[in-house]
């Protein structure tokens, strides 16, 4: 039972980071209707902006933080005014390999500014230890939840009560009604990016915390966070949240039972675990948990 | 008169039909100008040419978005590692075979994609590379050796073997030759097939599901079977060219067939033109070719790592800058892709001011929504 718990627990923290991830996912697919193969790439440059400025600028780990979070932002900002505004009205999938193009570049990049080294994410918490209702977590788990539930509720805010969020809701609800009422959809797709940036650079400093570490290479967690997306509905942001966090769940149960009541299955089993749900579940519900059927015109 | 013949006169325009057997001439006398580091790497561009010919049918003519193409390389290599290998089969028979077997998982994958469109079908082929690749592979120590990898023999039937070399007369041609000409047999085919499908019914219904799918349906076309069929044909070359670059290289690790590699594919079809009969090829070149380029000459480039210099840019992170930057602005500017460049210059050549003539451009890959 306590085994059960404490994998639940580490389950649910490593949900609360697919969630943020998938939340990512989820404002840029929002705003202009395609994945943005990006997500991952700007997680890692998020982490490793705030590691370096840890770790070779002596700053302190929160100003570290909201500056990398700043930067990471303003990369998401940057690639949609300069690159993505000039594909207005080409195919998705056009878009979608721009995006892709993006994550590339920022790849080979960060690979050659940084090497493959691991890093310390530059936290002060290390593998310190808290005791939660007679459970002895990482005080890494233990922020990685409360920071992403804090923003998710901060979204979700701003999502249903401020102006912002409005016109946010009606550019993913009819681009062209909602450039014909005066929104700034230029402004609302700008504001996208600069949230997936910001949840980008949060999910990548907590993914980089005890007992993992720093690299390029944590950009391809943001492609464990597909079948959260899948199994929440792309176009649904609570579905994301709650699909992070099922994933994240089912992935920590699968490596803790699976090798002692299934070790037929091999022991890299919960890698797979995720698509695995996300392909049944396909299966029977094509657009999600909570996604929309789109209709179909001729 | 033979159906080559017919091919080339029926379908292709007059420079058409001049590229064509110029490329042809050059690709049979190559190996005799150029050995060693260029000529393999010339085999391994022949070899990822054939594989991006299948992943273009896929995407470029039927506009079904894949990243799953690794996963039908790796099939296609430990299907051949096995069954030459293990069980000692000619390569008549374990060349094609691989085909067939990655094939055969392309109709299953088939099966699933029918229900899911444009960015869910991406993501479940996604999948397909990390259950295999990850999971699968790893766990199926029979067939792939674990993580560890695997030896993949050298083609050969009977007493010939491609480590021996061919004499014919005074003309002897090395092992690398030997793979060089098959892999370069096995990618003129497939263009010509290619070719073939696209002017037939079947290729014509792939061009009706990826422009709109739902009117496709309505006029009568039917899309599963179209869709089916241009998974299998995509597989079927991912699993000849996987068995082709494994038996090459000797021996693959299940880790060489990654979201890296998938992605490596769709950026040959889309930098050298989706759905145009060369796209793949030059796409190909370009994708396997630049990193063998700056790899030889990075002493001599700036900022590169390399020779005496040991700061710089890694080589392998310069390629993939430069692939992205040149996917982005490609993209932007010339969505054709290279061929697009090449019909641009030719035009330009031939001082017309001719539109180029259309190569089945993707108009619209949508997703419906």
């Amino acid at each position: 039972m306590k085994t059960f718990a404490l994998l639940l627990f580490s389950g649910l923290a490593l949900g609360a980071i697919y969630a943020l991830i998938a939340l990512g996912f989820t404002v840029v697919f929002r705003a202009s209707r395609i994945i943005n193969f990006a997500q991952g790439s700007l997680l890692a440059l998020g982490a490793l902006l705030v590691s370096a400025l840890v770790s070779a600028h002596g700053l302190p780990f929160w100003l570290a933080f909201l500056i990398g979070a700043a930067l990471t932002a303003a990369a998401g900002l940057a690639f949609q005014a300069l690159v993505l505004r000039f594909a207005v009205g080409k195919p998705d999938f056009t878009v979608v390999m721009l995006t892709l193009g993006f994550a590339i570049v920022v790849g080979g990049a960060l690979d050659a500014a940084f090497g493959a080294v691991p890093r310390s994410n530059g936290d002060p918490w290390g593998a310190s230890i808290a005791h939660v209702a007679g459970l002895a977590v990482t005080w890494v788990e233990v922020w990685t939840i409360v920071s992403a539930v804090v923003l998710l509720v901060a979204f979700r805010f701003m999502n249903q009560h401020t102006k912002y969020g409005l016109a946010m809701r009606s550019a993913a609800a009819d681009t062209e009604a909602a450039i014909a009422v005066g929104i700034p959809i230029r402004r609302v797709h700008g504001l996208a990016w600069v949230l997936a940036g910001l949840v980008a650079c949060v999910a990548g400093v907590f993914l980089g915390g005890y007992p993992n570490s720093v690299s390029p290479s944590l950009s391809d967690v943001a492609f464990f966070a597909f079948p959260a997306i899948i199994l929440g509905g792309i176009d649904s942001t609570t579905g994301a949240v709650i699909g992070g966090f099922i994933i994240g769940v089912v992935q920590q149960l699968t490596s803790g039972y699976q090798p002692q009541y299934a070790a037929f299955l091999g022991q890299d089993f919960y890698v797979a675990a995720p698509y695995i749900v996300m392909i049944i579940l396909l299966l029977v519900r094509p657009y999600g948990l909570f996604g929309s059927r789109p209709a179909e015109r001729l | 008169m033979s159906s080559f013949g017919r091919f080339a006169r029926s379908s292709l325009s007059r420079p058409g039909r001049v590229a064509t057997v110029a490329a042809v001439v050059v690709g049979i006398l190559l190996p005799f100008w150029v050995g060693g580091y260029w000529l393999s790497t010339l085999v391994f561009v022949l070899i990822a040419a054939l594989g991006a010919l299948g992943l273009d049918v896929l995407t470029g003519r039927t506009g079904q978005i894949s990243l799953g193409h690794a996963f039908f390389l790796m099939v296609g290599a430990y299907a051949g590692g096995y069954l030459g290998g293990n069980l000692h089969l000619s390569a008549l028979l374990w060349i094609p075979a691989a085909g067939v077997v990655a094939g055969i998982l392309g109709a299953l994958t088939a099966l699933t994609a029918m229900r899911l469109r444009g960015l869910y079908l991406g993501i479940v082929t996604l999948g397909l590379v990390f259950i295999g690749g990850q999971w699968l592979a790893p766990s199926w120590r029979t067939v792939s050796g674990g993580p560890g990898g695997r030896p993949l023999p050298v083609p050969g039937n009977g007493s010939f073997s491609f480590s021996n070399g061919l004499s014919i007369g005074s003309l002897s041609i090395d092992e690398n030759g030997l793979y060089y000409y098959l892999a370069f047999i096995l990618l003129g085919l497939g263009m010509i097939y290619v070719h073939n499908l696209g002017r037939s019914r079947i290729g014509r219904n792939m061009a009706a599901v990826r422009d709109r799918e739902l009117a496709a349906a309505v006029l009568g076309v039917n899309v599963a079977r179209t869709k089916t069929t241009a998974f299998i044909v995509s597989s079927i070359m991912a699993g000849l060219a996987g068995a082709m670059y494994g038996s090459f290289l000797g021996f693959v690790t299940p880790g060489e067939f990654d979201l890296l590699l998938s992605i490596q594919y769709v950026i040959m079809i889309v930098v050298g033109g989706l759905g145009s009969l060369w796209g793949p090829a030059l796409g190909a070149l370009f994708v396997v070719g630049l990193p063998a380029f700056l790899q030889n000459e990075a002493a001599n480039l700036p900022f590169l790592e390399g020779g005496a210099r040991t700061t710089g840019i890694p080589v392998a992170d310069a390629t993939y800058i430069v692939y992205g930057v040149l996917l982005v602005v490609l993209l932007l500017l010339e969505p054709r892709g290279l061929v697009g460049l090449a019909q641009r210059i030719g035009s330009l050549v031939r001082r017309r001011r001719a539109v180029p003539k259309e190569l089945g451009v993707v108009t619209s890959l949508t997703q419906e929504g």
